[in-house]
């Protein structure tokens, strides 16, 4: 570790050791066969839910009257059947998919920004802003997330179904980038006596700089994990929401949205429940492997 | 010890008076309010029904009101259920969540932490990855549905457990067990996760290897010297998770008809019900800040390191 930091010049601290150590986390990576296979997974079913819905033979908000909620058939392409109201179940899974798959990334993604520049500033600063940062994480904590969930979702109401899903992801990515600053936040303290930060400050940088161009680049490893083991929590975060009703609305769908109305129609029409049930839990084990061997690959102990 | 857990209770009233301020803002900048209802009642008498709960006074003097009740021990009115304290429903609803975090957690940290030692002391043999397998299945499955899957096998296919309520003529055990289990199952594959990899790292550690050199058998190595330290990440996950576990859950509350506060939570923040939203934060942020102290000082028994002689 040391060694390479001595090699370290000023101008190029970061592309020196990152180049170095992604390299050997993506050759560890490739060695675990779980982790391969998941990403396999995961690209097909990213095609699938992009490109699945204008490819395949019904819309997802196609009805058929005359089809209702009949099991899988052969008859017009419905090989997973139709639901309750004679829609193409394949249709509504693969939309759905790319909903769920959507929430999940463009959440973690807000989790992520917040959480990063959160937690970077609070470490590198350290001391009363730190402390100060680092309370209002703890309250934020101890208010219970569906609560959040609710305020965020009703304070700007909207009846716009594309809008309601922009604030799926705010209010989601809301709650979801505490953990994210605590982690960012012990990484940073642990960075900040470092010798390339002292270069750097050295070097007439200011804090900003330092915390973006310095900090934040050294703690992507963990926030690379965390937020591929967050898409997972996030998707079914969202699947608790279309659960009480405050999820993504129709005509759009998610799997989450899906299930719910699955189950309740497990008696009569199981084939509901069972496709975008058997295509979550897919997605999910492929994300959680991906994280898990990600976990393993960026661990510097495995080294 | 205790002067650090009397210091850490005194940082907590701060703590729970910025909690407390925080959801009532948020909860009051939600549009709408507990008289807002489709049919619309005559300004009059929905300006009379503000004033007998306070709500035409500015927030902040609501907040300092509500916050003087609360040091003379009354959580207020509902003010959704006419009839009813935000006390009456919380004592109503308070022991199921109760009864029910408490039982999957325990079942959770038992069966969870035993599978994590069985899997770390296996390590990269068959057990070890049959219970990663399990576990990771298990944080895939949403209790949405495990909960109704596990009715329609064992209540209703099998009928071996019943499906939901709480009561029929009296109370029995049996009405516990399907939530209890759809509650903990999400808990049981983090910490047998959890348990795993730090005990794996307990293992390898020194103390662990000296325990070793010094010819103890290999069972109390484990019970006695790798267990201890790495029970600790459980500890300080199983702190908050408990809270939240007792707090109730909407999903299981709701999917096996439960009178929980969860339940009520979710149902009380979409009425706009502010003093019974603001009556379950606050259970929930005291369970929080309790559990964490009592993580924290069992961290200290456990923990040779922070132990001081």
């Amino acid at each position: 570790m040391t060694d390479i930091l001595l090699d370290e010049t000023p101008s190029a601290p970061d592309v020196v050791k990152g180049r170095s150590l992604w390299e050997d986390a993506r050759r560890r990576l490739m060695r675990n066969p779980a982790a391969v296979v998941s990403l396999y997974v995961m690209a097909v079913l990213v095609l699938l839910a992009a490109f699945g819905p204008f490819l395949w033979v019904h819309k997802f908000n196609e009805i058929f009257p005359d089809q209702v909620a009949i099991a899988p058939t052969l008859t017009d392409m419905h090989l997973l059947g139709t639901d309750t109201v004679g829609r193409d179940m394949v249709a509504r899974v693969l939309f759905g998919l790319g909903i769920s798959l959507l929430v999940g990334a463009a959440a973690t993604l807000v989790a992520l920004t917040i959480g990063v520049a959160w937690g970077a500033t609070a470490g590198f600063l350290g001391g009363f802003v730190d402390e100060a940062m680092m309370r209002f994480v703890d309250v934020l904590y101890a208010i219970p997330f569906v609560f959040f969930v609710i305020v965020l979702m009703t304070v700007v109401q909207s009846d716009d179904a594309t809008a309601n899903l922009l604030l799926i992801f705010m209010a989601i990515g809301a709650v979801e980038w505490l953990t994210m600053s605590r982690i960012v936040r012990g990484q940073a303290i642990s960075l900040r006596k470092r010798e390339f930060v002292e270069a750097a400050r050295a070097a007439g940088a200011t804090p900003m700089q330092i915390v973006f161009r310095h900090i934040v680049p050294n703690v992507l490893g963990p926030v690379v994990v965390f937020a591929t083991l967050n898409i997972p929590v996030i998707i079914l975060t969202e699947s608790f929401l279309s659960f009480i009703g405050l999820g993504v609305q129709e005509p759009l769908t998610s799997l989450g949205r899906l299930i719910k109305e699955g189950t309740d129609q497990m008696v009569t029409s199981p084939w509901m429940l069972i496709a975008p049930a058997t295509t979550m839990l897919v997605t999910l084990l492929a994300l959680n492997f991906l994280g898990d061997g990600l976990s393993d690959a960026l661990d510097p102990k495995e080294r | 010890m205790l002067t650090q857990a009397v210091r850490r209770l005194f940082v907590a009233v701060p703590t729970l008076l910025c909690i407390i301020a925080g959801a009532f803002f948020l909860m009051h900048a939600a549009p709408g309010g507990p008289f807002t209802k489709e049919r619309q009642m005559p300004p009059e008498i929905e300006r009379r029904l503000e004033h007998q709960y306070g709500l035409d006074l500015p927030v902040g003097e609501q907040l300092q009101r509500y916050v003087g009740g609360l040091l003379r021990g009354d959580l207020g009115p509902s003010m959704v259920y006419k009839d009813k304290t935000v006390a009456d429903i919380l004592a109503e609803g308070a022991p199921t969540s109760a009864v029910l975090g408490l039982g999957a957690m325990t079942l959770a940290l038992l069966l969870g932490g035993g599978l994590g030692v069985v899997a770390a002391v296996r390590q990269n043999k068959a057990q070890d990855y049959a219970v990663m397998a399990l576990a990771i299945v298990g944080v895939c499955l949403p209790p949405l549905v495990i909960g109704p899957l596990m009715q329609l096998l064992f209540g209703i296919q099998w009928g071996v457990l019943p499906t939901s309520g709480l009561y029929r003529d009296e109370f029995r055990l049996g009405y516990l067990v399907l939530p209890v289990i759809t509650l903990s199952l999400p808990l049981v594959a983090i910490i047998s996760r959890l348990m795993r990899a730090s005990m794996i790292e307990a293992l390898r550690s020194n103390a662990v290897r000296t325990a070793r050199a010094k010819g103890l058998p290999e069972a109390q190595v484990i019970w006695r010297h790798a267990l201890p330290v790495a029970m600790l990440p459980v500890i300080s996950y199983a702190g908050p998770a408990l809270a939240g576990a007792m707090a109730g859950s909407f999903v299981v509350e709701t999917v096996f008809q439960l009178p929980g506060i969860g339940k009520q939570f979710v149902l009380a923040a979409g009425q706009r019900d502010y003093t019974l939203v603001m009556g379950v934060v606050l259970v929930y942020s005291v369970l929080i800040i309790v559990f964490n102290l009592l993580a924290d000082l069992a961290y200290r028994v456990l923990d040779p390191r922070t132990r001081t002689p």
